[in-house]
C-alpha cells in the first residue's frame, strides 16, 4: 500500500529562515574580529545491488557547521554537527582558541560583506523524493532491461549503485554576507558481466533531476556492451586513434582543474607557467575547436553560485577556441596580481564544447581506432604535463572503417588530457555526464595505449 | 557529488583541509575539562549511560518493527588537522562529528539509516527508516542474508598510546611543522615545502540485538612531508614516507621531522640533477616504504571476498583471485618464501581493534602460505560462502564503517608480507644484484579492476650495478601483472628489516568509504620487471 509521506529530503533540510537563524546564533557567539559560518545540511538515499540482491542501502541526514574565525591575522576553524547551544558555543570557543595559538597568516583576506548572486534553481523535487521503494523499483527496471539485452550471452550479472542527494549550503559572515543555495543530484551507474566472465559493460547517468534518468536504458546499454565485449582480443599496445565516449572524456577533462590554478602557473609549477616567469593567458594551448567553461547558471550545469567563502561564482571561460583565456584566482592571489578573484577552478560546473556530432557519428568518421567506454584508476604521473596513467574498462572495441569490428582487451594508458586536446581529430556535442557536467565524445590521434591488461 | 573513480587512496596527500570531525570530551577550555573529569569517573574508554540508552531505544524500535537482527553504532569522531607551507600555516581545523547508525535485517534483507539527531525520537526514527529500507530491498532479493554466529561480548578497548595527540598543545604542533619547513628550506633550490599533521580520535560504541555491547577508542596520527625543488627550468618533488599509524604523539616525535627535513629536502634537489631512467627490464629492489602500497593494491584488494563474488563489480571491480572454489589452496600467488598475513592485531597498525563493527573479535590468519592462496577477508555475512572450502566457520572480523553515517561492510584488515627465514637487510639484497633499480617511498599508483595490470612509481630511485648503488635516477615507474610480479620475487629481507606502512584513505564501496589500513613488509627483489620512463611516455 502506497502511503503519503512527506518528501524525505525537503522535510529535513534547513529552510532559508532556519539557516539564517542558526547562522546568526553562531555569529552572535563569536568574539573574533571576523567570523564566517559554513552550514551544509544534507539528505542522501542510496541503493547498491549486485547479483540480483540489494547488498546495501542507506539513508543519511546530517547538518555540519564549520566556523572560521580570525583574530587580527590569526585564523582557525572548527566544525560540529551537534547544533545545541552548548555544542555551538564549544565549537566557537575551540576555533577562537586555535586561532589565538596560530601564527599570523600573511595571506589572510578580510571576510566578504553582502554579495549579489545569480539565481540558480538546482533543486528538483523528483530527486529529493526518491525514496527506498522508488529506488528498488528503478533497480528492478534496470535488471529486467539488462536481463533481456543480455540474453545472447546467457544469464547476465548486474551490479550497480543509485544515489540521490539533496543539500542546502549556507555561508554567512560577521560582515553581513548571507548566501543560501539548495541543490539535488541523482547518479546511477550499472555494470553488467557475462556469465562466462569474458564480457563486461557499463553505463551511467547523472542529473540534478531524477526524472531525466532512464533506469531501463542504463541496464540495456550496460548489458549490450557486456555482450559485445565478450572474448576480447589483444592487439599490440601503442599509439592509436581513440574515440572516447562522453563518460570517458568526463573521467579526464576535470583532471585539468589543478592546472588552472593561477598561483601554480605564476609560481612555475603548472603546464600554464610561462618559461622565464608569468603565465600563458592569451596563448593557444589546445586545438582551436575546444572551448571549456564553468557557469553555475548554465541550464546544463546548474552549479553553486558561490563558493565556501561566499564569493560569487560567475561564468568563467577557461579556454576559448583553443586560447587560454582565464586562470583561477583565489582572493589572495587575485589581490596580489591586481585582478578579480574567480574562486576555485571549476567551481561552477564544467562544460567542454565545440562540436555538434553524436558519438555514433564520431565513430562513423574513424578509419581505424579504439573505442573507450570509460576509464578507471587514473593517477597523476607528471604535473608538468598533466600526464596521467589509468586503464580502460567495461567495453573497449576496435573501430575499422567507421564500424565497431571486435572487442579488445583492456589497456593501461599514459596520456595527458591537456596534450591530447592538441591532437584532436573530432569533437562531438556536449552531453550530460553527471550533475554539473557537459562533455562530448572526442576522437584523438596517437593516444598512448601503453600495455595490455587481462582484466575484464 | 557522485563518487569518482579517482578516490581509491589519497593517503599521502591528506591535509588538514581534508579532515572532517570528533569528540566533545577533549576540547579546550574549562567546560571541556569538567566534561573530561566526568568521563574519567567511568571505566577507561567506557560509553556514557546516555549513549547506551539511545542505542537501546533504536534497537527496541527496530525489533518492535520486525527486525530479526539489528545493530546500532554510535560514533563520536574528532579530527584535528594542521597544515603548513614554507613559513606559514595554511590551516588549523578541529572537527567533530557525532551520530548514530542503525542496521536492520528483515526477512534476510539489510536496511541502514543514520542520523545526527541524538534524541530518543531521533534514534527511533532512524531505526524505523532502516526498517523501511530493509522492506524495500525485498523487491530485489535473490538470496537471504545469513550471519555466521558470534558470541555476544561486552567490553572496552583503547589504542595504547603514551600521549594522546589531541592533548598536545597546538603551539607544539605548529612549531614542529614550521621548524621542519625551515630546515628543508636551507637546501639550495628547495623553494616549496608542505607539511601537515592529521590527528584522529574515534570513539565508537556498538550495541547489537544479540547482546554485544562494546566501546572502542581508536587513536591515529598521520604526519606528512613534501619538498619541491625548482631549477634547470624544471621542478621535482620528494615526499618522505611518514607512515600513518595507530599510535600516539610519541610516534610523531620519534620521526624527528625537524632533524631529518634537510636530508629529505635535499633528495628533491638531487632529483633535479638525476639521470632520467633508460626504459627496459631491470631487477627491482623495493624498500618496505614502497612495497607496502604494492601489497595493498595487488594482494589486499584482490583477496576481499565481497569483491571476488562481484559485490564491488560496479566500482572498485572484481578480482582475479576467483572464483573461490578454483583458487583456495590452488592459486600459486608467488614463491614459497611468500607468506601473507592478515590481522587486526599488530601494534601500531591502523586496522588494529579489539572487535570489528559486528562485534567479532580481532583475528590473525594467513592469506597466502608458502606462495599458495589460502583464505579471503570475511565478515559474518560472507564467511558461509567459503567455509566448506577453508574449514573456517568464524568471520575473520573485517567489518568496518568509516563513520556512524555509513553502513559497515567488508574492509581490508592489515595485510603484511612476513619476513624471510634469513635475516637479510636491503643492503644484502643490493649486494646480490647485478643490474637493478632500488625504489623508496610510494609514488603514483594505478591498477586495473581485477588487479592484474599495475603501474607504480616512487619518490627516490637508485641505479644498482654490480652490487652497489651507483647513482640516482628519476622518471621511474614499474609496470607488471600481479601473478607474474609476485612469482618473480626471489629475495626478501628478514625480521630486522620489517616496517609498517599504511594509508588513512583506502576507498571502496558505494557511496565510497575510507578505511585506514597498514601493511607490514620487508624489502624484496623482483626479477626482470618492466621499467617505464614517465617523462617520455606522453
Amino acid at each position: 500500500m502506497a502511503q503519503a509521506r512527506p518528501s524525505i529530503a525537503s522535510s529535513q533540510l534547513l529552510t532559508r529562515d532556519q539557516a539564517k537563524a542558526l547562522a546568526d546564533r553562531v555569529l552572535m557567539l563569536s568574539t573574533a574580529d571576523q567570523t564566517r559560518v559554513l552550514i551544509v545540511s544534507r539528505w542522501s538515499g542510496n541503493t547498491r545491488f549486485a547479483d540480483a540482491r540489494i547488498t546495501t542501502s542507506g539513508s543519511v541526514t546530517d547538518t555540519t557547521l564549520t566556523i572560521s574565525v580570525a583574530i587580527g591575522k590569526r585564523q582557525a576553524s572548527s566544525s560540529t554537527n551537534a547544533l545545541d547551544d552548548a555544542s555551538l558555543k564549544r565549537t566557537v570557543d575551540v576555533a577562537l582558541q586555535l586561532a589565538r595559538l596560530s601564527p599570523e597568516d600573511p595571506e589572510l583576506m578580510p571576510e566578504l560583506g553582502p554579495q549579489t548572486y545569480q539565481s540558480v534553481n538546482a533543486y528538483v523535487e523528483s530527486t529529493a523524493d526518491l525514496d527506498p521503494e522508488a529506488r528498488a523499483s528503478a533497480v528492478r527496471r534496470t535488471m529486467n532491461a539488462a536481463t533481456a539485452a543480455g540474453k545472447p550471452a546467457g544469464e547476465i550479472f548486474t551490479a550497480g549503485f543509485l544515489e540521490a542527494n539533496a543539500r542546502v549550503t549556507v555561508v554567512a559572515t560577521s560582515k553581513g554576507l548571507f548566501a543560501y543555495h539548495r541543490s539535488t543530484d541523482a547518479d546511477y551507474s550499472v555494470t553488467a558481466r557475462t556469465p562466462d566472465g569474458t564480457g563486461s559493460g557499463w553505463a551511467r547517468a547523472g542529473a540534478r533531476d531524477w526524472s531525466a534518468i532512464d533506469a531501463a536504458s542504463i541496464g540495456r546499454i550496460a548489458a549490450q556492451k557486456a555482450v559485445a565485449s565478450r572474448t576480447p582480443q589483444p592487439i599490440e599496445p601503442g599509439l592509436y586513434t581513440a574515440v572516447l565516449e562522453p563518460q570517458a572524456v568526463n573521467d579526464l577533462i576535470p583532471l585539468l582543474g589543478n592546472a588552472f590554478a593561477a598561483r601554480s602557473a605564476d609560481e612555475g609549477r603548472s603546464p600554464f607557467s610561462k618559461p622565464g616567469g608569468g603565465n600563458r593567458i592569451g596563448e593557444k594551448v589546445v586545438d582551436e575547436r575546444v572551448t571549456l567553461y564553468s557557469d553555475p547558471a548554465d541550464r546544463g550545469l546548474l552549479g553553486a553560485p558561490f563558493d565556501v567563502q561566499g564569493l560569487p561564482i560567475g561564468r568563467m571561460v577557461w579556454i576559448e577556441k583553443g586560447i587560454l583565456k582565464n586562470l583561477a584566482y583565489t582572493r589572495f592571489w587575485a589581490q596580489k596580481q591586481g585582478v578579480r578573484p574567480t574562486g576555485g577552478a571549476l567551481a561552477g560546473g564544467l562544460a567542454l564544447t565545440g562540436g555538434t556530432k553524436s558519438t555514433e557519428e564520431i565513430i562513423a568518421g574513424c578509419a581505424r581506432g579504439i573505442l573507450v567506454t570509460h576509464f578507471f584508476y587514473i593517477r597523476s604521473l607528471d604535473p608538468r604535463t598533466v600526464l596521467q596513467t589509468g586503464l580502460t574498462r567495461d567495453g573497449t572495441f576496435l573501430i575499422e572503417n567507421g564500424k565497431i569490428t571486435k572487442a579488445l582487451k583492456n589497456f593501461r594508458w599514459n596520456e595527458s588530457p591537456l596534450l591530447m586536446l592538441s591532437r584532436l581529430e573530432d569533437i562531438g556535442r556536449p552531453e550530460p555526464t553527471e550533475a554539473g557536467r557537459l562533455m562530448p565524445a572526442l576522437r584523438v590521434r596517437d593516444f598512448n595505449f601503453a600495455s595490455l591488461s587481462d582484466a575484464v | 557529488m557522485s563518487p569518482t573513480r579517482r578516490d581509491f587512496i589519497k593517503a599521502t596527500t591528506s591535509t588538514a583541509a581534508a579532515l572532517a570531525v570528533g569528540d566533545h570530551l577533549a576540547s579546550l577550555g574549562a567546560e571541556a575539562r569538567s566534561a573530561k573529569a566526568v568521563a574519567q569517573s567511568l571505566p577507561a574508554g567506557a560509553a556514557e549511560a546516555a549513549v547506551i540508552d539511545l542505542a537501546n531505544d533504536a534497537l527496541n524500535a527496530a525489533r518492535g518493527a520486525g527486525a530479526s537482527y539489528a545493530d546500532v553504532r554510535i560514533g563520536r569522531y574528532r579530527r584535528q588537522g594542521v597544515a603548513t607551507r614554507e613559513r606559514q600555516v595554511l590551516g588549523v581545523s578541529d572537527n567533530e562529528s557525532y551520530g548514530l547508525g542503525v542496521r536492520t535485517l528483515v526477512n534476510g534483507s539489510w536496511g541502514f539509516a543514520a542520523t545526527s539527531v541524538m534524541t530518543r525520537a531521533g534514534a527511533q526514527a532512524a531505526a524505523l527508516e532502516a526498517i523501511v529500507l530493509s522492506r524495500a530491498a525485498r523487491a530485489v532479493q535473490a538470496r537471504r542474508v545469513e550471519l555466521a554466529p558470534v558470541k555476544p561480548v561486552t567490553g572496552t578497548w583503547i589504542t595504547p598510546v603514551t600521549r594522546d595527540p589531541l592533548d598536545v598543545p597546538l603551539e607544539d604542533k605548529i612549531a614542529l611543522l614550521l621548524a621542519t619547513n625551515e630546515a628543508a628550506l636551507k637546501v639550495t633550490n628547495v623553494r616549496f615545502v608542505t607539511t601537515s599533521l592529521a590527528l584522529l580520535r574515534e570513539v565508537k560504541t556498538l550495541v547489537t540485538s544479540e547482546g554485544t555491547n562494546v566501546t572502542q577508542t581508536m587513536i591515529r596520527v598521520g604526519p606528512y612531508f613534501s619538498a619541491t625543488a625548482i631549477g634547470n627550468g624544471d621542478f621535482q618533488s620528494y615526499d618522505e614516507e611518514l607512515a600513518p599509524r595507530g599510535s600516539g604523539w610519541e610516534y610523531v616525535e620519534s620521526l624527528n621531522m625537524p632533524g631529518n627535513a634537510e636530508r629529505w629536502a635535499s633528495i628533491a634537489a638531487e632529483k633535479l640533477m638525476a639521470k632520467s631512467v633508460q626504459p627496459g627490464q631491470y631487477d627491482l629492489i623495493l624498500e618496505p616504504t614502497n612495497l607496502w602500497l604494492t601489497i595493498h593494491e595487488s594482494i589486499g584488494h584482490p583477496t576481499e571476498l565481497d569483491r571476488a563474488i562481484g559485490e564491488e563489480a560496479n566500482y572498485a571491480g572484481t578480482s582475479f583471485v576467483a572464483p573461490p572454489e578454483k583458487v583456495i589452496g590452488q592459486l600459486q600467488y608467488g614463491p614459497p618464501i611468500m607468506n601473507i598475513q592478515a590481522d587486526r592485531t599488530q601494534e601500531g597498525s591502523l586496522s588494529r581493534v579489539a572487535w570489528d563493527d559486528e562485534g567479532v573479535p580481532a583475528d590473525q590468519w594467513l592469506i597466502v602460505e608458502k606462495g599458495v592462496f589460502k583464505d579471503y577477508q570475511t565478515t559474518r555475512e560472507l564467511v558461509a560462502r567459503i567455509q566448506k572450502l577453508t574449514g573456517v566457520t568464524r568471520s575473520h572480523g573485517c567489518s568496518f564503517a568509516e563513520s556512524w553515517n555509513a553502513v559497515q561492510f567488508q574492509r581490508m584488515p592489515n595485510i603484511s608480507l612476513l619476513p624471510g627465514d634469513k635475516d637479510l637487510s636491503v643492503n644484502d639484497i643490493v649486494a646480490a644484484t647485478e643490474r637493478g633499480i632500488l625504489i623508496r617511498n610510494a609514488g603514483s599508483w594505478s591498477i586495473d579492476h581485477q588487479r592484474y595490470n599495475f603501474q607504480f612509481s616512487g619518490q627516490g630511485f637508485y641505479e644498482v650495478r654490480n652490487g652497489k648503488i651507483v647513482g640516482m635516477l628519476r622518471d621511474v615507474a614499474y609496470q607488471s601483472n600481479t601473478p607474474v610480479f609476485w612469482r618473480s620475487m626471489d629475495m626478501i629481507g628478514g625480521t630486522s628489516s620489517y616496517w609498517i606502512g599504511g594509508a588513512f584513505d583506502d576507498g571502496k564501496g558505494e557511496p565510497s568509504q575510507s578505511n585506514a589500513v597498514s601493511h607490514g613488509c620487508v624489502p624484496a627483489r623482483f626479477r626482470n620487471v618492466t621499467i617505464l620512463n614517465t617523462a617520455r611516455s606522453s
